[in-house]
């Protein structure tokens, strides 16, 4: 690539720098890591099957709205919360997609993590490569930032509530998870969705839009009881908010990996170790 | 003692080149050192801008190896030693001469930055302030003004929108302001439509060089840009403020403050 050189010495163009060390090392591994993710979630999600097993639940169909016994590993009846979907869903359904309950869900924990600020550093990075790395040269466009079309980023407080509600509902089927047929047990599956909602609480109440409601919007952090109550929860936060980025990418292989152990067992490749012996 | 080459960019608005230099390297040394060693020996007339020699004083920031760095605390010995070590003027403003440029536009910057206005009830007194009220702003009062946040920023540096975006350093300089508990000016409408708090797309670079290490992004910028949502695209935050008059309560105490301003002023 042709890189003129200005006063200064300085490069233009893409990627132009005089950078010697592997700048391009984080851009690469943050964007390729996502980019794995989002493909295995868009294939477990439009698969329609094998998310269930005894009690566990897969958490990219969670919560389940609709279900569809007849499918291999599906999630039984009385666990939807609305039956068996609906015929006037399946008639709009469209039909090169398959009838999957994660297709009319995973929209809410995407949009949070899709405007998280952290992931919004490492897609303009990764992707937009505006720019690619610390003084490196950036993709030519007519820069806006978040001024224009990307001023949708702004919902992210929004989408922070439903993904403090995803972490209740996680919790509940990590808690139902224990107990199968009505008897009370233990397995490996039932321990990993535990982990997954604390882990996914780590990075939710970590998130700068959570920061900044508990207290961060204050002026004055002493002059008030209740000022100081959320100053106490605001230090908290921060402590998370300070590894946001590595609650991140943890909780986001975990829920990633706990669908796919779900997966396994359901589909018999693997033997879920538990005390209900099945 | 060993002998490095070190390639230093040579010139003024008008252009230039890299000139390299042979230099006796002692054990210790900076790369501010090694510069003050060739303008001694070897070229007198080269230009660089420094003082205190100890990173407070922000004078000698440049790009070291591409890296934006402040050249009196970066080692010698953080680079191979058969390594090439090039440095160039910032990118981001005007060259002057050789390694010094024209920073002049961040003070344009800061001037226009509506400075604190005391409460009307803290106006003209000492003010007590809690220690958690100061922990949250000291951190931006660090700045050294070295501008390695404003040269790295690729809204400054790449796009070049000086016209539009006011730059990280004085997003600290506003983020301590809106934080402090005794101001009463309103600075977000301002914030969002002159200084261009939307143009930030948190990349973090001013985050990554500060020497100072200050939180810019995640303490200073992403609080703020919080702060422009809560006034313009949070319809919740906007139905609470009407309700609870907080507009209104805010107006007031910015006018009354306005007006203890222009009292005191009398006085004087």
């Amino acid at each position: 690539m042709a890189q003129a050189t200005n006063v200064g010495g300085h490069q233009s163009g893409l990627a132009a720098t005089l950078r010697k060390d592997n700048w391009w090392f984080e851009a690469a591994w943050t964007g390729i890591g996502f980019l794995i993710f989002a493909i295995y979630t868009t294939w477990a999600a439009l698969q329609g099957d094998h998310y269930w097993h005894g009690s566990y639940l897969s958490p990219f169909y969670s919560p389940v709205f609709f279900t569809d016994p007849s499918a291999a590993g599906a999630a039984p009846e009385a666990h939807a919360w609305f039956g068996l979907f609906p015929d006037s869903l399946k008639a709009i359904w469209p039909s090169f997609i398959p009838l999957s309950p994660a297709i009319l869900i995973l929209i809410g924990p995407l949009s949070f993590r899709m405007t998280c600020y952290y992931y919004r550093k490492f897609y303009y990075r990764s992707y937009f490569m505006t720019p690619p790395a610390c003084a490196v040269g950036g993709r030519p466009q007519k820069y806006k930032g978040e001024t224009a079309i990307l001023v949708f980023q702004n919902i992210h407080r929004y989408t922070l509530y439903i993904a403090l509600t995803y972490i209740v509902i996680l919790y509940y089927d990590a808690i139902i998870s224990f107990s199968r047929d009505g008897e009370l047990g233990i397995g490996v599956g039932s321990v990993i969705l535990l982990i997954n909602p604390t882990l996914l609480a780590f990075y939710t109440c970590g998130c700068h839009a959570f920061r900044h409601l508990v207290g961060g919007q204050l002026d004055c952090f002493s002059c008030s009881d209740s000022a100081k109550s959320r100053y106490g929860i605001w230090q908290k936060v921060s402590n998370l908010n300070s590894r946001h980025m590595l609650w991140a990418w943890v909780s986001m292989i975990w829920v990633g990996l706990t669908d796919l152990y779900v997966r396994l067992v359901s589909m018999g490749v693997i033997t879920d170790l538990n005390t209900w012996g099945s | 003692m060993a002998e490095r080459t070190i390639r230093i960019w040579r010139g003024d608005e008008n252009g230039g080149e890299f000139v390299d230099y042979q230099v006796e390297v002692d054990e210790g040394m900076v790369v501010l050192d090694v510069i003050h060693k060739i303008q001694a020996k070897d070229a007198n007339d080269l230009a660089v801008r420094w003082n205190c020699k100890a990173g407070k004083c922000g004078s000698c920031s440049m790009e070291i190896n591409g890296r934006p760095k402040l050249s009196c605390m970066t080692r010698m010995n953080e680079y191979e030693p058969d390594e090439l070590i090039t440095v160039q003027p910032v990118k981001t403003f005007p060259i002057i001469k050789d390694l010094v440029t024209d920073v002049s536009w961040n003070y344009e910057q800061n001037k226009r930055i509506k400075p604190l206005l005391p409460k009307a009830d803290a106006a003209g007194k000492d003010f007590i302030m809690m220690q958690e009220d100061v922990d949250r702003v000291q951190e931006f009062r660090k700045c050294i003004e070295c501008y390695l946040c404003q040269n790295v920023c690729h809204v400054l540096r790449d796009q070049d929108k000086k016209g539009e975006f006011v730059g990280p350093r004085f997003m600290i300089r506003l983020a301590g302001l809106e934080m402090h508990p005794v101001d009463a000016a309103d600075r977000i409408p301002q914030i969002r439509d002159e200084f261009g708090s939307g143009m930030c797309n948190i990349t973090r670079c001013c985050t990554d060089v500060c020497p100072e290490s200050i939180g810019l992004t995640d303490n200073a910028i992403i609080p703020i840009k919080e702060r422009v949502v809560d006034r313009y695209y949070d319809p919740v935050a906007w139905i609470i403020r009407k309700m609870s008059g907080a507009d209104e309560k805010r107006e007031a105490e910015e006018k009354a403050a306005d007006a203890k301003q222009a009292e005191l002023q009398k006085t004087v």
